[in-house]
């Protein structure tokens, strides 16, 4: 049976993140900034769209666009915002482990699970 | 389609869910099993159950039958409901896995420190839960009458029931296994016909499909109309009718009908002639479905377009059922994995339905007349493939509607009889998270019960609208906005959630008036959801000292991988300042 990873006491949290506070809030930023840019993709493509079809009146080329065409993108989007996430945070993990040393703790799995 | 094929088809899927839920059972022996199986349910698995669970039976019989009724710009349904994925992978997923909270008002009082926010959060949770329920419950009990004839509460009862049952026995880690058993039934009950059907429409020439408006009739087609109906033609047209037509009645006689609206008696059977115009039928009245506020859609579609568009991308984030799935994935680098296969998966799914709809307008284009758009999935078959073939392809669809019930009412209880066993309920535990689930069940069976002349897709618009305005702003600012203070969100919640609420409510009442007034009620999402980031944002601008305390830790918690632990990275920092060179203590924490 698996047990849920303890958490560190609200206080010990409190502590230690004042310190890594400034490094944090440089992975939320890459992070956030992965985020907006596939959601800004996401938005103007489907912003511009309802008004294109409206011009075009074709009805069979909503059909294949919403239809078909349209689903190999949005997995498309997601698997770049996944690997660029996922860089990110290896990104950081390197800094965090390069500043103090080559050495891991024993155990620790590789990279992620 | 004979009955005994779809009692047993829907009898097959009934007794796979109870028997799949006692395996679950089995196994789920702790608190922490029952609720989140544990956190080990890994991406494919996890991912086949979110799917399993988002596909209604909206989206099983719904969309097909919408694309009948209004054309290509329904499609607009499909595509948002997956993108509402997208949306949440990008801003939500791996944060709210690593929030480690069980449930939406668990994530609101961890990260905003408030007992009065987790109050109306969760509040609205089973709010927005009972919404979504109600409109399953009623779709079941209206399918289950069209396929085997049988009483309007038999079907909603008999999912109330099973579900309970399922859930209440195994919890959530049965719910696992169901859920993702019911992807694959789903999926193979839309995809094993569509084979059949393409085949057969090869077989009948490979006629073109009718995309251009208006549909017409392939052959000559004798519709009944089951309850008094306006339809609207755009050239005149000849039509043999038995019955009461423009308040005049008919003994099987030939009349010309001007271009224009006609009111046609319900009982009344029109006959129709080959390469004859497909009447549209005027929204209003009916009750269906696929009935997506169809008035207002009328009026300003472009702008119904985009209402539709923002409540199903930023809505899906919020809804109960689908939040409370992602704290089972293990960490959030699995979660995020997750949210790529469930797009894939609903993705592929959802190129089944607009095969339905466009075979569904070559061949059975009178049922935007006799009120049944909803059936054209279930009628499809025995259309285009003849004798006992149709009719077994016919149960399989049969079989995959119910499990679209199933599936989506069973994660609602549970989500919505997680929030009450912690919110509402004395103690925790599992057996009081038995009574919430009965709890959660009978509230919507009652409304199902009572309530029938509320629109099932009007419902469901709803919930998806009230989420996008509530908890769309507060998972997004709440994960990536330090300055979020308790009052604001509850501001945010009241103003965009509770708008967006009333808006539609007044739209289903009928008070809503006519004209862009109506239109603006009907598609709140537009404004509601600007206007619950707007009030989030002041308020709590306006109430800066009110920040929570601990703001800074639970951030780092949200956003920190769950490779490295909060001291390695303060020790970093630490000797990164050169304030320390002492190296940091082994982590503790390790995540698998």
């Amino acid at each position: 049976m698996h047990r849920l990873p303890g958490h560190p006491t609200q206080s010990e949290i409190d502590e230690q993140t004042t310190l890594g506070a400034a490094y944090v809030r440089s992975l939320m930023r890459s992070q956030l900034r992965a985020g907006l840019t596939a959601f800004g993709f996401l938005a103007l493509t489907v912003v511009t769209l309802p008004l294109f079809f409206d011009a075009l009146g074709n009805a069979s080329v909503v059909w294949i666009v919403l239809g078909f065409a349209c689903y190999p993108v949005l997995v498309g989007i997601a698997w770049w915002y996944v690997h660029r996430a996922e860089r990110n945070e290896r990104d950081f993990a390197r800094l965090v482990h390069g500043v103090h040393g080559p050495e891991r703790p024993p155990g620790r799995p590789a990279e992620g699970d | 389609m004979p009955q005994s094929y779809a009692i047993t088809a829907v009898a097959v899927v009934v007794l796979a869910t109870v028997l799949i839920g006692g395996f679950g059972l089995r196994i789920s022996r702790t608190t922490s099993d029952f609720y989140v199986a544990s956190r080990t349910v890994g991406p494919r698995l996890n991912a086949a159950a979110i799917s399993g669970e988002y596909l209604s039976a909206a989206s099983f019989l719904g969309i097909a039958g919408l694309l009948l009724l209004h054309g290509p710009d329904m499609l607009w349904y499909p595509v948002g409901y997956t993108a509402g994925y997208l949306v949440l992978l990008v801003f939500v997923a791996a944060p709210l896995r690593r929030s480690g909270a069980y449930t939406l008002p668990d994530f609101a009082e961890g990260r905003l420190e408030s007992r009065q926010v987790r109050l109306l959060v969760s509040m609205l949770v089973v709010g927005v839960g009972w919404l979504y329920l109600t409109p399953q419950l009623q779709g079941a009990g209206l399918t289950l009458e069209i396929l085997t004839g049988a009483p309007r509460w038999l079907g909603g009862t008999l999912v109330a029931v099973v579900v309970v049952v399922s859930v209440a026995a195994g919890g959530m880690r049965s719910i696992t296994f169901v859920q993702a058993f019911q992807y694959w039934l789903k999926l193979t009950a839309l995809l094993v016909p569509a084979l059949f059907l393409v085949l057969a429409w090869q077989g009948d020439g490979s006629p073109g499909p009718e995309f251009d408006e208006p549909a017409r009739f392939r052959e000559q087609r004798t519709v009944r109309i089951q309850d008094t109906v306006d339809m609207k033609l755009g050239a005149p047209l000849t039509v043999r009718a038995d019955g009461v037509v423009d308040d005049r009645r008919y003994e099987d006689a030939t009349v010309s009908l001007d271009e224009g609206t006609h009111r046609i008696a319900g009982g009344t059977r029109l006959t129709f002639p080959e390469g004859g115009e497909v009447p549209r039928r005027e929204p209003g009245s009916a009750d269906s479905v696929s009935q997506p506020l169809a008035t207002s859609r009328a009026d300003h579609p472009l702008y119904a377009t985009y209402g539709l568009i923002v409540a199903t991308f930023l809505g899906t984030m919020g809804l109960p059922h689908v939040v409370v799935r992602f704290y089972t994935s293990p960490n959030g680098r699995a979660a995020r994995r997750t949210t790529v296969v469930v797009l894939g998966l609903i993705g592929a799914f959802y190129l089944l339905p607009p095969l339905y709809g466009a075979l569904g307008r070559m061949y059975a284009p009178e049922l935007t007349l006799s009120q049944q758009a909803d059936a054209a999935v279930l009628l499809m078959p025995e259309r285009l493939v003849s004798g006992a073939g149709g009719d077994l392809l016919g149960a399989l669809i049969a079989g995959g509607a119910f499990a679209a019930f199933l599936s989506t009412a069973s994660g609602l209880t549970m989500a919505v009889a997680g929030v009450l066993s912690q919110d509402v309920l004395p103690s925790r535990g599992v057996r009081h998270f038995r009574l919430a689930t009965a709890l959660a069940m009978v509230v919507p069976l009652a409304g199902a019960l009572l309530v029938t002349g509320v629109p099932v897709a009007d419902a469901v618009g709803m919930a998806f609208a009230v989420s996008a305005s509530s908890f769309c702003p507060l998972l997004v600012l709440g994960i990536w906005w330090r300055g979020l203070t308790p009052p604001g969100a509850l501001a945010g919640l009241l103003l965009g959630g509770g708008s967006a609420l009333v808006a539609v409510t007044l739209t289903v009442t009928g008070l809503a008036g006519d004209g862009w007034l109506h239109t603006l009620l009907a598609w709140p999402a537009v404004w509601s959801v600007p206007v619950g980031f707007l009030a989030m944002v002041l308020g709590s601008l306006a109430t800066r000292s009110s920040v929570p305390p601990h703001t800074s830790a639970t951030m780092t918690r949200l956003h920190l991988p769950e490779s490295l632990s909060v001291q390695e990275t303060a020790a970093a920092a630490e000797s990164g300042d050169g304030a320390s060179a002492a190296p940091a203590p082994a982590a503790e924490r390790r995540v698998r």
